[in-house]
């Protein structure tokens, strides 16, 4: 038996989600863009912003929109104004993290409804490339006079990961074939590529092997927004409301270059601490979909492997064996991920929280895995493979 | 058991690259950060400079810092003391690089991975060991993309004394042992 030694007072609800288009190049400002997803989650639960208590708002690297003080600026568009106002962020894990704060601000009973928000806009920063502000990432002496790219960190890890399980390419491109083709059902996608082969994703530009450029989620801006609210207002508002069953998070060290990447360890202590405080012991079982975190194809098998819904080194087993297809026997990413919906950072984690919202209201339409969905769970990652993230829902 | 596809109507306008009038606003002058190097990555650069990698060391855990800590982040303490890495590892992870820092091609890729090193009497798994990211010189495209690098000795290629400024960079790469 696992033990709930995690105490606090209310259960919590996600009763809305509103998503605005993710696509490279918006002409929306990132207060524009929070204010659409905002207004639709609003409107979507039948309130307005006068019933909002709390705003919880996350968005991760200041860098990309050159405006320092992000969380302030953005609360205007965010619904903020004149209410208990915090931005959160832990890199791209931002995503699952906000709704987690949120979770915490309506469990300990502060707040009865939240409103949270997640944007950005990685075109701000696109010249000479989104690439370039990626340099602040880097340990400052021993990093940073090497010049490196940001793609270094993750080519290193996944050909690590490939070392260490005897994976390859040919494995890894298939995440990316699934969740590109998956993206096709999703109104919001900046993807869609019914088509597309392993073999394309082999022949796509080489960047820094072994990531080549369809190895690599799209450059994207959006904003995700959703309604939380305790178990009291949570019936008032809605019939089918869907429970926050369990969070998690943790750091791992910036020395990143001291432990193995083969296994995602950050995920693992997230996803621990999620499953104990949903009472889940077997995740492979008890979770019917999941949205684990995809910015790269090979983080998909990665991140599976650490929220312990596959055995070290087997995610690529499951996935080549289809049981990580929209109608397999547990559904990864039926939304079409980060490789396919777009990466707009912390609106691109949120996103699949949103998801896993739809999914288990039945309103994923096209999207909607063939098995029926009673838990799921979402997971974002972010900074130097450090911060996890790890959200359990149900009904 | 399918009812609508949400979101339902989601808001947002592409824009065409050429009819957006983007409001370009440039860093102006020449702001530079200067980073401080605290009190361990200070002395570890010093180090560098004299063809010494250092580290320190935590007695009560075992662990072995290379980039050296004051602290031991995982007992939370001061470390116990300062040990020299030989400047001799083995490759525990490679890329191979065709793109610079700001993406652009380059013309000759490079090869940068990770270094476990050795410490004169200390054992190291793959769970925890002193490590460093750098070059890696005399590897083929062949020798990372089929991964037979992996596990290959390579020992410190360093510039010369009178070049060397106390950086990362006072080593050139990590050069491959040939037999
Ligand atoms: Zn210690």
């Amino acid at each position: 038996m696992t033990s709930r030694n995690i105490n606090f007072k209310h259960r919590v609800a996600v009763v809305s989600a509103g998503m605005t288009l993710f696509r490279s190049r918006m002409l929306e400002t990132p207060q524009e863009l929070a204010w659409l997803a905002a207004k639709q989650a609003l409107d979507e639960a039948g309130l307005t912003l006068k019933d909002i208590d709390c705003v919880v708002i996350g968005s991760a690297p200041d860098a990309f929109d050159g405006v320092h003080m992000k969380g302030e600026y953005l609360a205007e568009g965010a619904g903020g104004i004149h209410k208990p106002t915090i931005r959160v962020f832990v890199g791209g894990a931002t995503g699952v993290f906000v709704p987690i704060a949120a979770w915490w601000h309506v469990a300990s009973g502060l707040c009865k409804k939240v409103l949270v928000v997640a944007e950005e806009k990685m075109s701000h920063a696109a010249k000479p490339h989104t690439q370039y502000v990626f340099r602040y990432i880097w340990d400052p002496i021993v990093e940073k006079p090497l010049n490196p790219n940001l793609i270094w960190i993750f080519a290193m890890e996944m050909h690590r990961y490939m070392y260490k399980c005897g994976v390859k390419k040919e494995d890894i491109a298939l995440v990316s074939v699934k969740n590109k083709r998956n993206a096709c059902g999703h109104p919001s996608a900046q993807l869609c590529m019914p088509n597309i082969t392993v073999d394309d994703v082999l022949k796509s530009e080489v960047l820094v092997w072994p990531v080549q450029l369809l190895d690599i989620s799209p450059t994207s801006d959006g904003a995700v927004a959703l309604v939380l609210a305790s178990e009291e207002e949570a019936r008032r508002i809605t019939d089918t409301p869907v429970w926050i069953k369990g969070v998690g998070w943790t750091l791992d060290t910036t020395h990143w270059t001291n432990r193995d990447l083969a296994y995602p360890e950050y995920v693992r202590r997230a996803a621990e601490m999620a499953y104990r405080m949903a009472g889940i012991d077997n995740p492979r079982k008890q979770i019917d979909v999941a949205e684990p975190y995809d910015p790269f194809d090979y983080k998909e098998l990665h991140h599976m492997e650490g929220l312990g819904l596959a055995r070290k080194c087997e995610a690529p087993v499951l996935t080549r064996e289809g049981v990580t297809q929209r109608d397999g026997d547990l559904p990864i990413n039926p939304s079409g991920g980060l490789l396919g919906v777009g990466n707009p950072i912390a609106a691109a984690g949120l996103m699949k929280v949103a998801e896993i919202f739809w999914q288990i209201r039945g309103e994923a339409g096209a999207r909607q895995v063939k098995k029926p969905v009673y838990t799921g769970l979402a997971q974002a990652w972010g900074d130097l493979m450090q911060a996890g993230t790890v959200i359990v829902m149900g009904i | 058991m399918t009812g609508p596809t949400k979101p339902i109507n989601p808001r947002g306008t592409k824009y065409d690259r050429v009819e957006f009038p983007v409001f370009e606003f440039p860093v102006v002058g020449k702001a530079r950060y200067n980073y401080t190097t605290g009190e361990a990555l200070g002395r570890f650069l010093a180090g560098l400079k004299e063809g010494k990698i250092l580290g320190t060391y935590c007695n009560k855990c075992g662990r072995v810092f290379v980039p050296p800590r004051m602290y031991c982040s995982y007992c939370f303490r001061e470390v116990d003391g300062w040990v020299e890495a030989r400047d001799e590892g083995v490759v525990n992870t490679a890329v191979m690089s065709y793109i610079s820092a700001t993406r652009a091609r380059l013309e000759r890729p490079v090869a940068v991975g990770v270094i476990k090193l050795d410490v004169p009497g200390y054992q190291f798994d793959d769970h925890f060991f002193p490590g460093l990211m750098h070059y890696i010189c005399g590897a083929s495209e062949d020798d990372v993309k089929s991964m037979k690098i992996f596990g290959a000795r390579v020992k410190a290629r360093w510039k010369p004394p009178e070049q060397r400024t106390g950086s990362i960079t006072d080593i050139e790469c990590f050069e491959v042992a040939r037999p």
